[in-house]
């Protein structure tokens, strides 16, 4: 199996790929390729297919044109946006991490190296003293980690994340980016493992990662943020024209047409 | 000692021990099975099927078919029905649930009324006769909450993944429809081998009421799973013992005193969360 972890290994790749829910394609004719230890941050507008990108990379939905491949005996793991978590549902930090562990009655012994895993992935995240809690009896940070362990726990190679600091602070941002990075280049099992996240930040996160995706529908630029922030694809991306400044080496984007609107605003509340 | 002897005497009755004994053990498998429903929003669901169920069994009584027969049959012609008529989109699935079960459940009162040999009551019909059990039906329903209790544990952590986060579940190697296809098979069996006993409203009530109560009670999956049939058990035998005495029909005395240990609870958690904020405030 991955006795033999090669650098630049493929993990995944689509060609041309092609998805759907029923009616007309979602995202088309998408090329992509995801090697192991890579961490990638895939960026465009709402209602652009990122999504349902990472819906076909995991193989929830199956192209209906094109192909993905995959290395034999990948292990994906997955984290869901945290808004379509049901909060309500009654169910402790301690049965959520459970519930990805396979279930063997009947071999006891073969779980201590699990036991193990499980302990060092809730000290990397500090959760341990919180087991006991209601998952709605946390920080945005903590639930956030919470199924980050979820996720660990399967011993992926390859972690895909939907939108893993959307509604949260700068500082828990900070902390998901950091753990992120950490579990990229040594995680708690293996070698390094991928990782894959949508975002809509660009200047806090995407900016940070060494592979950034522009998509809209489409991919429509994929290389590092220097690369790939540039005025030309920002507009053909979010369908708005965009500056680009340069700030110690990084790029930061800006939005245009922000004076219009602040005059704008400026003289109705004058008014 | 007259008191002791007095409380002991229904007891030395067979009908009220089978009674006590099938409103305990529907009881505790309705609270373990509606666990699932409640939180998969299955009640209606469940609803239908013993409506549905009720159907078949009149026909399976008036066409001298052997009751699991024409009943399960039946139960399960309503399922794949609601499932044609909710795919097709015009009508959602709550409305053909409706339309089918409630149109089967008036088949089955007209031919009770029609062909039944010792027409039974509507009331029995509704509440069940819990006085006419036999030690069948007893064993009908143990057998159903053992394969339940072996089935939940076995499938535990899959069935929680597949209720919680079936996206997920999905992506991680657990089949979801198969999750859906288990619980919906505890179901149907659970409402097959009790409806006949207890009736179609204590059904719908007993599927409900131990797991609201219990989710009010906890915050954990595992914990209420436990919870929920312990209170049924709870709900079913007391409210038969207090039925001997008040000599009010024994389903509606369950179905009060299931409905007042929720009030109860739902009025206490109430009170702890008012607490909590003022709790909050002061700090
Ligand atoms: N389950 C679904 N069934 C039908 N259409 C869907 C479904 N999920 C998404 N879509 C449609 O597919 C398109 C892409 O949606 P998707 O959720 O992938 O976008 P997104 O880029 O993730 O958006 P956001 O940034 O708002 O999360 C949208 O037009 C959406 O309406
Ligand atoms: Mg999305």
């Amino acid at each position: 199996m991955k006795s033999v972890p090669e650098e630049n290994q493929n993990l995944m790749k689509c060609e041309h790929m092609s998805c759907s829910y029923g009616g007309a394609p979602v995202i088309e004719g998408v090329d992509l390729t995801i090697r192991r230890g890579e961490f990638v941050g895939i960026v465009g507008p709402s209602g652009s297919g990122k999504t349902t990108l990472l819906r076909a990379l995991l193989g929830s939905i199956k192209p209906v044109h094109g192909k993905v491949e995959r290395l034999p005996g990948l292990r994906l793991a997955y984290v869901p946006q945290l808004e379509t978590v049901d909060w309500n549902f009654p169910v402790t930090v301690g049965e959520v991490i459970g519930m990805s562990r396979p279930q063997r009655l009947m071999r006891p012994k073969s779980q201590n190296s699990e036991l193990a895993l499980i302990e060092d992935v809730l000290e990397r995240l500090g959760l341990g003293g919180l087991l006991q809690r209601h998952i709605r009896e946390l920080s945005g940070g903590q639930q956030q980690r919470v199924f980050l362990a979820r996720a660990l726990i399967q011993k992926p190679d390859m972690l895909i994340l939907d939108e893993p600091t959307a509604g949260v602070d700068v500082r828990t941002r900070h902390e998901v980016l950091h753990v992120l990075a950490d579990l990229n280049e040594s995680p708690p099992h293996g070698d390094g493992i991928a990782i894959v996240l949508t975002t809509h930040d660009l200047n806090g996160l995407a900016a940070h990662l060494p592979r950034l995706v522009c998509f809209n529908r489409t991919v429509i630029a994929d290389g590092t943020p220097a690369e790939v922030l540039q005025p030309y694809f920002l507009e053909r991306t979010y369908g708005a024209p965009m500056e680009v400044l340069q700030h110690g080496g990084m790029p930061i984007v800006l939005e245009q047409g922000g004076d219009e609107l602040r005059n704008r605003l400026n003289r109705s509340s004058a008014s | 000692m007259i008191v002791a002897v007095d409380l002991l005497k229904p007891f030395s009755y067979e009908f009220f021990r089978n009674g006590l004994i099938i409103a305990t053990l529907a009881g505790a498998l309705c609270g373990l099975i509606g666990v699932f429903v409640v939180l998969r929003g299955m009640s209606y669901i469940g609803h239908g099927l013993s409506h549905a169920v009720f159907g078949g069994a009149a026909l399976a009584a008036v066409l001298n078919l052997n009751y699991f027969l024409g009943a399960g049959f039946w139960g399960l012609a309503s399922g794949l029905m609601i499932g044609r008529v909710s795919r097709k989109r015009i009508i959602g699935a709550d409305a053909a649930i409706g339309v089918i079960t409630t149109a089967s459940f008036a088949m089955g009162l007209a031919l009770q009324a029609r062909f039944g040999q010792a027409k039974r009551s509507i009331d029995a019909v509704l509440f069940g006769n819990v006085l006419g059990v036999f030690t069948s039906d007893i064993l009908a329903v143990a057998g159903v909450g053992v394969l339940s209790v072996v089935v939940i544990i076995g499938l535990y952590r899959k069935l929680l993944f597949a209720t919680f986060d079936p996206e997920v579940a999905g992506v991680s190697g657990v089949s979801v429809p198969a999750m859906e296809a288990v619980l919906m098979v505890l179901l149907s069996a659970t409402i097959l081998v009790t409806v006949r006993v207890i009736g179609v409203l204590l059904i719908s009530a007993l599927l409900v009421l131990p797991a609201v109560t219990a989710r009010l009670m906890t915050n954990s999956f595992g914990r209420m799973l436990w919870l929920s049939p312990v209170l049924g058990a709870i709900f079913g035998g007391v409210g038969m013992y207090i039925s001997w005495y008040a000599d009010i029909p024994s389903g509606a005395v369950i179905i009060l005193a299931g409905t007042l240990v929720f009030i109860a609870a739902y009025s206490a958690v109430g009170v702890r969360r008012r607490s909590q904020l003022a709790g909050l405030s002061h700090h």
